[in-house]
């Protein structure tokens, strides 16, 4: 990459995280004023992680992701107005408006599936990866998920199995140090993730999620190993999510303090000073930014306002095949 | 005595049984630090301790293996799972060892064990934060399965169901966590299980239901009386073993019996109870038994979840119907 391009790369990665934090703060907004209903989980704070991680995969790789997925999704290149009418129930959202804000699938993306479920998503990224292998695919199966997973079990089995078959799984584990409301150190004996993955005979190492460029690069190497045959690679990436939990959470969990301390870390405001200190970015270029991206996400509510409801004698529908088309 | 809702009623009974019985152990995922999902063990860690109030790492398969070791080490564990939605990998652990300890030592080994879960939908969330599981834990020889429907009653079945010398299921309607208050004595007395309760007496329909569906059928009587139809309301409160004596005994005077669920309709213990009335109650009977349910599909987002939902009008029309028989 030369530095034109190098530079305009790195603006592209403040953009992108740009995108997701204006993105959640306006699914926020619309929480409040109940467009979006149900159980949200915002991303803010964590952009770093989705942008590095997901920057580095190819078109054809396929990710797994989180209930916390608005970001991944984004960054997957799901358009921003397909996300948004999903979160609003919208049949025009990705899932058709039945996946809501924790359910967000795209084919075209090979994004398979926002997941409820904790550790829910990593036996169905083994499972991608034992098709590629078999089917002789050098694609890579990055499957998302947080620490509050490495406790359950499906993680132990998952792990072990990509290992014991060296099948391409690049695992990224978003550790943003509470599975819910529950401190890492109230839940792991070990709390460096990456240290357990190891004993699975795994790469493994740990990443600062709140640096982008640190997250690109070991994501970028990760993924060529994977790819290259070598088996499933683990990515501890320690970041911290800024907001609750989900939209009802009094976080009687953690202090103030803690979390202004992590504040000062923010991946945007760091990544925004390290540009401008590099004479890669200034006041026009931001704003200009800024500017395209309210756009964006004023045209993505304008989108879910508009679509439509999925009518009632199609509750039961999609249980079962309907038969070939006609 | 003060008016408390269903979830703070949950809360009291758990602090009765903490603060009577020290044998007695409350834990699971967010339970401690954090109070639960729901705040139903609010405080009881900072009043009781973390010895007996503890947080546990996300695992539910483990959760509920641990509860079966304590309980037959004669420790009474109390544990919640966050949703039960969330229950699937327990139900290995439920099946295969708690519901057949006692069976399969002839009797030496108990398994004097709740595990509580939020239950069912109405809270506009989709899937898995949405679930009706009942049926499975049903249909399991050796496990008790209760469902509270007001507060009064969750404290009473609750306190029951901790002093039960068997494994019980509890599932509490999440919807009606907050929906009314009621008043509750802290008094330590526990309702029977294995009995339904008649909340309300009628001639020409009985009304069978059990959690949030209890509200619905009433208010569907309430709505039938002003037409000259008087229903009589049944609680069913305990799934298994189920009390169809009282059941058989309403509807050999009312002739007609709705049963309602709100899990989808194939093989729920709507059909249990169907089925019994058809084996012992037939000939009292004026007009077919009918079951008002969700549908056989998976819980929608909140557009549609009041059409999935059964309620007191889908009930109102289906005793309506029954009443052209005679």
């Amino acid at each position: 990459m030369n530095d034109v391009a190098h530079d305009e790369h790195r603006r592209q990665l403040l953009r992108e995280m740009l995108r997701i934090r204006r993105f959640e703060e306006k699914s926020a907004e619309l929480y409040t004023q109940e467009k979006i209903r149900g159980f949200m989980h915002l991303y803010v704070g964590e952009e770093a992680v989705a942008v590095g991680t997901l920057q580095a995969l190819d078109a054809d790789d396929a990710v797994v992701s989180t209930y916390r997925e608005h970001g991944h999704a984004l960054v997957r290149g799901i358009p921003a107005r397909a996300v948004m009418a999903e979160m609003y129930g919208r049949q025009e959202g990705c899932s058709r408006g039945r996946g809501g804000s924790m359910h967000i699938f795209d084919a075209a993306t090979r994004f398979c599936g926002g997941n409820a479920i904790v550790g829910g998503g990593l036996p169905l990224a083994v499972g991608l990866a034992l098709a590629d292998k078999l089917q002789g695919r050098a694609r890579v199966s990055a499957c998302l998920f947080g620490d509050g997973a490495v406790a359950e079990g499906e993680f132990h089995e998952s792990l072990n199995l990509a290992a014991l078959w060296k099948l391409p799984v690049l695992f990224l584990c978003e550790n943003n140090f509470y599975a819910m409301g529950t401190a890492l150190a109230r839940a792991q004996s070990q709390p460096d993730l990456h240290l357990k993955a190891a004993s699975y005979a795994l790469g493994a190492e740990v990443v600062d999620g709140m640096d982008v460029l640190a997250v690109e690069a070991a994501t970028r190497r990760a993924a060529q190993a994977v790819r290259g045959g070598g088996g499933p690679y683990f990515l501890e990436l320690r970041t911290y999510r800024f907001s609750a939990h989900s939209m009802f959470d009094a976080q009687l969990y953690r202090d103030k303090a803690e979390v202004e301390d992590w504040r000062r870390r923010d991946p945007i405001v760091l990544f925004e000073r390290q540009l401008r200190a590099a004479g890669v970015l200034d006041d026009a270029t931001l704003a200009r930014m800024e500017a395209e991206i309210a756009a964006e996400i004023a045209a993505a509510v304008a989108f879910a306002e508009a679509g439509s409801w999925e009518p009632v004698e199609d509750l039961t529908r999609f249980v079962y095949s309907e038969g070939p088309a006609p | 005595m003060a008016e408390i809702t269903l979830v703070e009623a949950v809360n009291l009974a758990l602090a009765r049984a903490l603060a009577d019985d020290e044998r007695v152990l409350v834990f699971g995922e967010d339970v401690g630090h954090n109070g639960g999902v729901f705040r139903a063990t609010l405080g009881l860690q900072a009043r009781f301790g973390e010895r007996r109030v503890r947080d546990t790492p996300l695992n539910e398969a483990l959760i509920a293996g641990i509860a079966i070791g304590l309980a037959a080490q004669g420790l009474r564990p109390v544990a919640e799972i966050q949703f039960s939605g969330f229950i699937y990998p327990t139900v290995d652990q439920l099946v295969n060892h708690a519901g057949r300890l006692r069976n399969r030592t002839r009797g030496r080994l108990s398994c004097p064990m709740v595990i509580r879960a939020p239950n069912g939908g109405g809270i506009h969330a989709p899937e898995h934060h949405s679930e009706s599981p009942e049926a499975i834990f049903a249909h399991t020889p050796g496990l008790r399965v209760v469902v509270p429907s007001s507060p009064a009653r969750a404290y009473g079945l609750l306190l029951a169901a901790i002093r039960d010398p068997d494994p019980v299921v509890f599932l509490e309607p999440a919807r009606l966590y907050r929906a009314v208050k009621e008043e509750v004595a802290d008094d330590g007395e526990a309702a029977p299980l294995d009995v339904c309760y008649v909340l309300r007496e009628g001639r020409d329909v009985t009304l069978v239901g059990w959690g949030a569906m209890v509200r619905e059928c009433l208010a569907a009587a309430e709505a039938l009386a002003a037409q000259g139809v008087s229903a009589e309301v049944i609680d069913v409160a305990t799934l298994k073993p189920l009390d169809i004596a009282s059941i058989l005994d309403s509807v050999a005077k009312t002739g007609r019996c709705v049963i309602v669920q709100e899990a989808p309709l194939a093989v729920g213990v709507g059909a249990e109870i169907a089925a019994q009335l058809a084996e012992h109650g037939l000939l009292n009977l004026l007009a077919p038994v009918r079951r008002v349910a969700g549908y056989d599909t998976v819980m929608p987002l909140f557009r549609l979840e009041h059409a999935f939902l059964p309620d007191a009008a889908r009930i109102a029309a289906t005793v309506r119907e029954l009443l052209e028989y005679a």
